[in-house]
């Protein structure tokens, strides 16, 4: 009759776990890859330098963390979402639908997006937009005429760059990097090679003409990472050609076996994208539940301690970690303070 | 007629001298064995293939470099950090000061500045305030510590950085090597056995030096439980009840049926499950080992409902009718006769369905126990089910992840450690069997 006496005891064991456990006293975070190696050294500092537990920090992607984010409001529901983009007016909307109308956007820096390749690999040195677009682009404009793309070597397209295959390894669109990626490179590649203006002049709404410039071509030469930027970098140790987009801090944690390329002439570095130089870099942010506030332990505490100086200003463990500081910290930090929501205010 | 057979077959056979036909079979035997031998041989390959390549890689893992300096600390001194936002900075500050004095005064050859220093150290801050937290009265008298230095001059130690494949960054400068040489022959800088890496809990991306699985051994401990203490007697009910009470129709041939199938449902679904049921809908809460343990039970119960039935039907039925011929009833022969003798297998099928579900990672993702989850030990049994806390495997993936290839090291290293536990666990199961298994 063990066997009852224990079930009985797991049950009342089940019981007290969970009666005990309506009060939670952790910040759940949850949402981008790309800010997550960011707010988990803040969770680590913020559980050693304050009197308040360690936050819970998952990953998953920027959409899917928003997603979880806009499930409603309670201590099931996780209190902040890292997104490596902006908030979209969709899922503000179906935030709303299921009661969490009260967001705080707070944007802690910016994260440029690197092409590298393999250290010992062929010289990829310097790009342009226009070489990404021609190389992975799913239509491109060759002698004046819109075809599919045949490109199989870099040097086709451009004789200064190395005679070597083409093989792209490019964040997968569940990725906020994806966005970016296809914003500042493939468009404006698009759009500076003649490929839109080619597009547009062959009936083509603005629209149409947009999505098609940013279709990526299917044929095996560029291919789309869901994982982390591990499985990127392990595509391009096995591939001497290859060529992947990373995050400056990946990168920077990783000189030994990447070597980076220029894009439009520009290397990057904290400093080429605190300044704008450097093309390719995107904001960071996260989102607060307001109405979490005062209800989680901590929850403001943790916010504030992410956007101060001392961590996410220049000089900071975050900035020496590859993050760009935002030069309008102050701002954040006061919108913090206040508990400003998107929409009120400015 | 028989000799017109015989003839007419394959003509005269003699035992003495083998025919085409015998050496045909023999060689085909032969052949066969060869085969075998191969498949085994190239089985063996890959094992030691595998095994070279896991402890190659984790070694490491298990050994860190250590700063040893003794430090003082005023009582103005912490009061002064106390009184900032950012305190581990303020701790590590001083130390590094203290560390620059002390080179100066021993006098190094090599040039350095603080920077150099600041490099070469992990980070110290959180160590150092904790310790002064707990021992206040150590405040003003020196203390010997010996603190982790960073990932990096790891790398330098184990040989995983080069002096040639070093370019500058601001983690480390090919110079800062020289600095490291010097501390290594004065014994300031020494590497060590990394008691950490096994108690510890999960660190920073950009502290790899505080890494440690130990918290996630606890967490993957109290799933176990969980697992153990809801799986084993509902299997085994359940299977008792569908082997020896259960009538044959065709009610109780959809439940088998079903019940084979979901022992081949990919674990993810059960993550999904877990989501819906037990946070969304029963508000448990998220990340916590409870979840994680009630998640696997349903992934486990199949395959313990399936091996007990197995070890059910293998009790001869002259055991159950000696029973019943005696005057016992159905329910004293299956507990006083069957259950007793069928308990090896039982047993066997646990730990072999436990040590599955304690290498699982997928259905751990969507519950929350996947991610950066740095809680540390729980306080309390109870609190063990219900703080967030992470597992074995999780854990070894999320450091998989990450940017700093010092961290790859310790995903190996947590692999030795669950592949330690997965081997007892098996090896358990062995001795149980060769223990308690009767044969007829």
């Amino acid at each position: 009759m063990s066997f009852m006496k224990m079930t009985a005891s797991t049950l009342a064991i089940a019981a007290v776990s969970a009666t005990a456990a309506a009060a939670r006293d952790n910040v759940q975070v949850a949402g981008s890859s790309t800010v997550l190696p960011y707010a988990s050294i803040v969770a680590e500092l913020f559980g050693e330098n304050t009197d308040f537990p360690t936050p819970v920090v998952e990953s998953g992607g920027s959409s899917a963390g928003l997603k979880r984010f806009c499930e409603g409001v309670g201590e099931n529901t996780i209190d902040v979402a890292n997104a490596s983009r902006a908030i979209r007016e969709k899922e503000i909307q179906a935030c709303a639908d299921n009661g969490v109308t009260d967001i705080i956007e707070v944007r802690i820096g910016y994260d440029g997006i690197v092409f590298a390749s393999q250290q010992s690999g062929p010289e990829f040195t310097a790009f342009e937009p226009t070489d990404i677009f021609n190389a992975i682009g799913a239509t491109v404009l060759k002698d004046g005429e819109l075809v599919e793309n045949t490109h199989e070597t870099w040097s086709e397209f451009n004789s200064e760059l190395p005679d070597a295959e083409i093989a792209m390894f490019i964040p997968g669109t569940k990725h906020g990097t994806r966005e970016v990626f296809e914003e500042k490179v493939l468009l404006v590649g698009c759009e500076e090679t003649g490929a839109m203006q080619a597009m547009l002049d062959s009936g083509m709404s603005e629209d149409e003409a947009e999505d098609s410039c940013l279709d990526v071509r299917q044929d095996g030469k560029s291919v789309d990472i869901d994982g982390d930027y591990t499985e990127t970098l392990a595509r391009i140790d096995a591939n001497t050609n290859g060529i992947g987009v990373f995050g400056l801090a990946f990168y920077e944690n990783n000189t030994d076996k990447l070597k980076v390329a220029t894009m439009s002439g520009v290397a990057p570095s904290t400093e080429t994208i605190a300044s704008g130089e450097y093309p390719v870099s995107r904001p960071l942010f996260f989102y607060v539940k307001k109405a979490h506030i005062g209800v989680i332990p901590g929850l403001k505490e943790y916010a504030q301690f992410f956007v101060a100086d001392e961590i996410a200003g220049p000089g900071g463990p975050l900035s020496n970690y590859g993050l760009v500081a935002d030069p309008e910290l102050a701002e954040t930090q006061a919108k913090v303070e206040s508990e400003e929501t998107m929409g009120s205010g400015s | 007629m028989t000799d017109a057979t015989l003839s007419g077959g394959h003509g005269r056979s003699s035992l003495t001298t083998t025919d085409a036909n015998t050496k045909r079979r023999n060689a085909a035997e032969k052949r066969f064995r060869a085969y075998g031998l191969t498949a085994i041989v190239i089985g063996l390959f890959f094992l030691v293939v595998l095994f070279v390549s896991i402890i190659r890689s984790g070694l490491p893992a298990f050994t860190h470099t250590v700063v040893e300096m003794e430090f003082t600390l005023t009582q103005a001194q912490y009061d002064e950090a106390e009184d900032q936002l950012f305190k581990t900075k303020a701790y590590s500050n001083l130390f590094i000061a203290q560390l620059q004095a002390q080179l100066e005064e021993r006098g190094m050859e090599v040039e350095f500045d603080e920077a150099a220093i600041e490099r070469l150290l992990g980070k110290v801050g959180g160590n150092l305030r904790e310790y002064y937290s707990a021992n206040q009265n150590r405040l003003g008298e020196p203390v010997q510590f010996s603190l982790s230095a960073s990932s990096r001059v790891d790398g330098y130690f184990n040989g995983r950085v080069t002096r040639e494949a070093l370019q500058d960054s601001r983690f480390l400068m090919a110079s800062d090597l020289d600095l490291v040489d010097a501390l290594r022959n004065a014994g300031i800088i020494r590497s060590e056995f990394n008691w950490n890496f096994i108690t510890g809990a999960d660190s920073g991306v950009d502290n790899p030096g505080g890494a440690g699985i130990g918290a996630s051994v606890i967490g993957s401990f109290f799933m176990m439980l969980v697992v153990l203490v809801l799986s084993l007697p509902i299997g085994v009910a359940a299977s008792i009840y569908l082997e020896e009470f259960a009538p044959q129709n065709r009610f109780t041939d959809l439940i088998e049926v079903n019940i084979s199938n979901l022992a081949a449902v990919p674990s993810i679904v059960f993550g999904i499950l877990g989501l819906a049921v037990f946070i969304q809908f029963m508000h448990l809460p998220q990340s916590a080992p409870l979840v994680g343990g009630l998640v696997l039970t349903l992934m486990t119960l199949p395959t313990i409902i399936i091996s007990t039935r197995a070890s059910l039907k293998s009790v001869p039925p002259s055991i159950r009718d000696a029973a019943l011929g005696v005057g016992a009833s159905k329910m004293q022969a299956v507990f006083h006769h069957v259950l007793p003798l069928a308990m090896p297998g039982i047993l066997t099928g646990t730990i072999i369905g436990l040590a599955q579900a304690l290498g699982e990672t997928a259905p751990l993702l969507l519950i929350g126990m996947v991610g950066f989850v740095a809680r540390g030990y729980p306080d309390g049994f109870v609190a063990g089910f219900t703080e967030p806390n992470s597992a074995m495997p999780a854990q070894i993936y999320t450091w998989a992840a990450r940017a700093d290839a010092s961290f790859y090291e310790k995903a190996w290293g947590g692999i030795i450690i669950l592949l330690v536990f997965l081997l007892t666990m098996n090896i358990i199961a062995i001795i149980l069997r060769r223990r308690f298994e009767r044969r007829w």
